[in-house]
């Protein structure tokens, strides 16, 4: 059998442009220093998350409380929803739903236009990205200048955010260094992130002053108070914001709390989780446009109403997008964001992306070992490991499996079954040589022995060790 | 039938049965002020900010004087430092204000598990004024500081102004391969004033 | 009291002599020991896989085999929090003894046999690698990300072990990579993993990486050859019974 079939058989290929996880990990591992660079670089961040963590005494409460919060807000969301959405307007607050990714691309691009819109700009906003604003407005003629650093970096160089965290972390300074001195004249080879965030401050700071609109993220939204919270290191949501004649935030659903005393529990956990900060420089409490503003807030579905029906996956809407699961996650380290094909990559991606489309990521719930690491740093408590198992079930029943794996389970199962075949099985060579891992002892067929050697197949099993000896 | 009708009505079919929402019962590992005043600068200074205590504002003034002499745009907001920069206002436009060296502001609060300080609108006249400013200092009564963030929710208001911020440092990032560079987009630096007066 | 031992098929097959010191180590401590001739699997690599739905017959056999036993016996962390999650009959009664009478064991040695020491001698420098579902699923050690007290059922035991150094990677309990299938569908990043593991434990100059879980002792073993290594796997249950 040659490679190519092998990967027929045992591979579901994925629909579009994008490899398949596995084959864009194997890309992405062959510069192997610069694989252990992404991985130290990501474990730095979960070490210092680690060490934040453990200041806090009530840390395991506080994960708790966050859990259940946000099980609770899931059980009454449409009240909460409702609520929010009278004491926003009340405020002065220009509400709209939206459905899809769609009508809420096309919200914005209506806004745009009626208010004639030239300049805008946009903090970060993991919502945007599984939309795909950006792309939709430039093809209807429309820049976003993002302003987050990272995303700028990203921008420039024509591609998605590689986490939801840290959206240039694959990328080494030497790359930004080059990005910048193409795109904002820097010097050739000058690699100091200090002049390359001051080369950013500069060019970003004429875009904030002339910007005519403002789009950020929301963090959470205060149902009793109908407002929002907004979080950033750098300023740039607010120096967008507060800059702009018009406000747009984008929120998904699930971004709702109760009250503002649960901002209490989530503030503390968010920015721990995340990068080991106490708490984000700048969280930022929205309740009104301020004198001559406009403010849209824009609440989005996009297959989250769905996922809210499944049982097993429900409480992937918990998240609060803080990425330590991608920093502590072993693969995510050693195959890059880029490697998941979609917005929100990493183990909740895994889990979030089969909702929007399971055919196009089946193969994500496969890119884990279910080491269970992301459940334990998950500052909501989601299962993450346990629905990346269900969702393998689910992606079988479905059909989305290939056909090769297919007939290997089934054979393996039926001898499995049936302990006389599979004594026979057994003593023919050791069956499960041939079918685990599936195939013959061949270096470049088998990818079990590409980098490792077989186990030795032993005389006798123990069972038969065992007939000779203690009976 | 319109979106939200088809949102909200997905989600009540969808949602599982009503979940108790739990009661926040987190005490304060501390019950002494001055621990409280102690974490604040030690939390505030490990996320680069900077915390000097003062028994007199006159050295507030006299900074402000000197600062003023030497020709920096100066901006004060609290009247018991003096003159008052009456220009800035709620509507001033961002290309002004980007000329701001140096803003006084008062904080209302102080989060001493976190370093944070709490601002209302009113205090910092222009929502842009904390983050445009190119140095900002906060001046904090030093008996307003709280153990944590729960403690701090219960004391403020957040819907009673149209915006409010915790703010805990000057302007980061670490975009670029982890290294931390202060002055991203917002105030190159935050010095806090602790006022026992 | 009565073991029923639960040998996983792979180690049936590839490592009998993990058994063989199983079985011993248990007789040692002064356990019947029974080995049902006809089980066969747990019906892991296929649920895994998302074939759980084919795991059926593997369950009804599981239960014929264990569902007269006290205790069922493993040296395999990961079967056994398998079988504790998964396992279903028709016999719901017997289903439900087993998976919650099913032991990993260096679990059931500290927490049900209660054993304070062990008369074993290895006098080597060992490696600890811990295997993420006795782990994190079993609860056999704590976990460097949650805010808890520190322990270890493993080396607990390890420590008993004349002459025995035992030592710890730097990644205190990072995955290896194995991942039932997962170490030929993703087997770059998979076998990245587990020479990271082994690296690690080289700055402590062992001579052995040892743990619960053949699985991912297989996997590394099978980069050390690759590599010329002189390092070796052994399983913990090999240690505890050596002489």
């Amino acid at each position: 059998m040659n490679p190519k079939n092998f990967n027929r058989l045992f591979f579901v290929p994925i629909q579009g442009a994008s490899l398949s996880h596995s084959a864009a990990a194997e890309i992405f591992n062959k510069d192997e220093s610069r694989t252990d660079w992404h991985d130290e670089t990501l474990w730095f961040v979960r070490e210092k998350r680690d060490k934040a963590v453990r200041q806090i005494a009530e840390w395991e409460q506080l994960r708790s409380l966050g859990s259940t919060i946000k099980d609770h807000t899931l059980s009454n969301l449409d009240n909460y929803l409702a609520e929010f959405e009278k004491n926003a307007q009340a405020n002065g607050i220009k509400v709209h739903w939206a459905i899809d990714a769609e009508e809420h691309n096309e919200i914005i691009l209506k806004i745009i236009r009626d208010q004639k819109v030239e300049q805008v700009v946009k903090s970060k906003s993991m919502l945007t990205e599984e939309c795909h604003l950006n792309d939709y407005l430039a093809k209807r003629g429309v820049e976003v200048v993002d302003t987050d650093l990272g995303e700028r970096i990203v921008q420039f160089r024509n591609e998605p955010p590689s986490h939801i965290v840290l959206p240039a972390i694959h990328l080494k300074k030497q790359d930004v260094s080059e990005t910048f001195h193409e795109h904002l004249g820097t010097e050739k080879g000058n690699n100091d992130p200090q002049y390359l965030t001051e080369a950013a401050r500069q060019h970003l700071r004429t875009k904030f002053i002339h910007s005519q609109l403002a789009i950020t993220g929301v963090n959470f939204a205060i149902a009793s108070t109908g407002g929002f919270v907004v979080c950033t290191n750098e300023g740039n949501a607010d120096m967008g914001a507060h800059a702009a004649k018009i406000h747009i935030a984008c929120m998904g659903i699930e971004k709702i709390i109760p009250n503002a005393e649960h901002l209490g529990v989530f503030l503390r956990l968010l920015a721990r989780s995340a990068t080991g900060q106490p708490i984000t420089t700048y969280s930022s409490h929205f309740h009104q446009p301020r004198v001559g503003q406009q403010m849209h807030i824009i609440i989005v579905d996009n297959g989250r109403t769905k996922q809210l029906g499944r049982p097993d996956f429900r409480s992937s809407l918990k998240c609060i997008r803080c990425a330590a699961c991608f920093n502590t996650c072993p693969v995510y380290r050693r195959s890059g964001g880029h490697s998941y094909h979609t917005a929100v990559a990493g183990p909740i991606g895994s889990i979030l992306n089969p909702n929007l489309d399971m055919k196009a990521n089946a193969d994500l719930p496969f890119a884990s070992t279910l080491c269970g690491s992301c459940s334990n740093v998950c500052p909501v408590k989601i299962d993450i490991h346990v629905q990346l198992y269900k969702w393998r079930q689910e992606l079988v029943s479905e059909g989305y499996t290939a056909t090769g794996k297919k007939v290997a389970m089934k054979g393996m199962a039926f001898v499995l079954s049936h302990p006389s075949i599979y004594r026979v099985a057994g003593k023919m060579g050791r069956w499960m040589m041939r079918v685990f891992p599936f195939i013959i002892n061949n270096k470049s067929l088998n990818p079990w022995y590409k980098q490792r050697e077989m186990p030795e197949a032993p005389k006798q099993s123990f069972r038969d060790w065992y007939k000779k000896n203690k009976q | 039938m319109s979106s939200r009708e088809k949102i909200l009505g997905a989600i009540s079919i969808n949602k599982p049965e009503l979940i108790e929402l739990p009661v926040i019962d987190i005490k304060s590992t501390s019950v002494l002020a001055a621990d409280w005043v102690e974490q604040f600068t030690k939390t505030l200074e490990s996320i680069g900010g900077k915390v000097i205590q003062l028994s007199s504002i006159d050295v507030i003034k006299e900074e402000i004087q000197q600062a003023k002499i030497g020709g920096e745009y100066i901006v004060n907001t609290l009247p018991i430092l003096g003159e008052v920069n009456n220009e800035i206002n709620s509507t001033m436009e961002a290309s002004l204000l980007e000329t701001v060296d140096r803003a006084y502001i008062e904080g209302s609060m102080g989060v001493a598990e976190n370093g944070s300080v709490w601002l209302y609108e009113h205090q910092i006249k222009n929502r842009l004024l904390p983050f445009i400013c190119q140095h900002l200092v906060i001046c904090l009564n030093v008996n307003k500081i709280v153990p944590n963030l729960h403690e701090a929710y219960k004391q403020i208001d957040v819907a009673k102004e149209g915006y409010g911020v915790f703010l805990a440092g000057p302007s980061k990032t670490a975009d670029i391969e982890q290294s931390l560079v202060i002055g991203a987009h917002g105030a190159r630096s935050l010095l806090v004033y602790l006022i026992s007066e | 009291m009565k073991v029923g031992l639960f040998i996983p098929c792979y180690i049936d097959q590839f490592y009998p002599k993990v058994a063989v010191a199983t079985l011993e180590l248990l007789e040692k401590l002064g356990c019947e020991v029974v080995f049902p001739l006809n089980q066969t699997c747990c019906g892991q690599p296929m649920a895994n896989s998302g074939f759980a739905s084919l795991s059926e017959g593997c369950d009804k056999n599981f239960v014929a085999n264990f569902g007269e036993v006290d205790h069922i016996v493993s040296p395999s962390g990961s079967c056994v929090l398998h079988v504790k999650e998964h396992l279903h009959d028709q016999d719901e009664i017997k289903a439900a003894y087993i998976r919650k009478h099913i032991y990993e064991l260096t679990e059931f040695i500290v927490d049900v046999l209660k054993v304070e020491n062990i008369t074993a001698s290895f006098p080597h420098k060992v490696g600890m690698h811990i295997s993420c579902h006795g782990q994190r699923g079993l609860n056999l050690s704590s976990m460097s990300e949650l805010s808890a007290p520190s322990f270890s059922k493993p080396a607990y035991l390890l420590n008993m072990v004349k002459g025995l150094q035992l030592s710890e990677p730097k990644r205190v309990d990072e995955c290896c990579g194995f991942g039932g299938t997962f170490c030929v569908f993703e087997e770059a990043v998979s076998v990245k993993m587990g020479k990271d593991r082994i690296t690690e434990h080289a700055v402590n100059e062992v001579e052995y990486i040892t743990g619960g879980d053949v699985s991912c002792l297989m996997h590394l073993e099978g980069i050390l050859k690759r590599q010329g290594s002189k390092v070796k796997t052994i399983h913990i249950a090999e240690i505890l019974n050596s002489d």
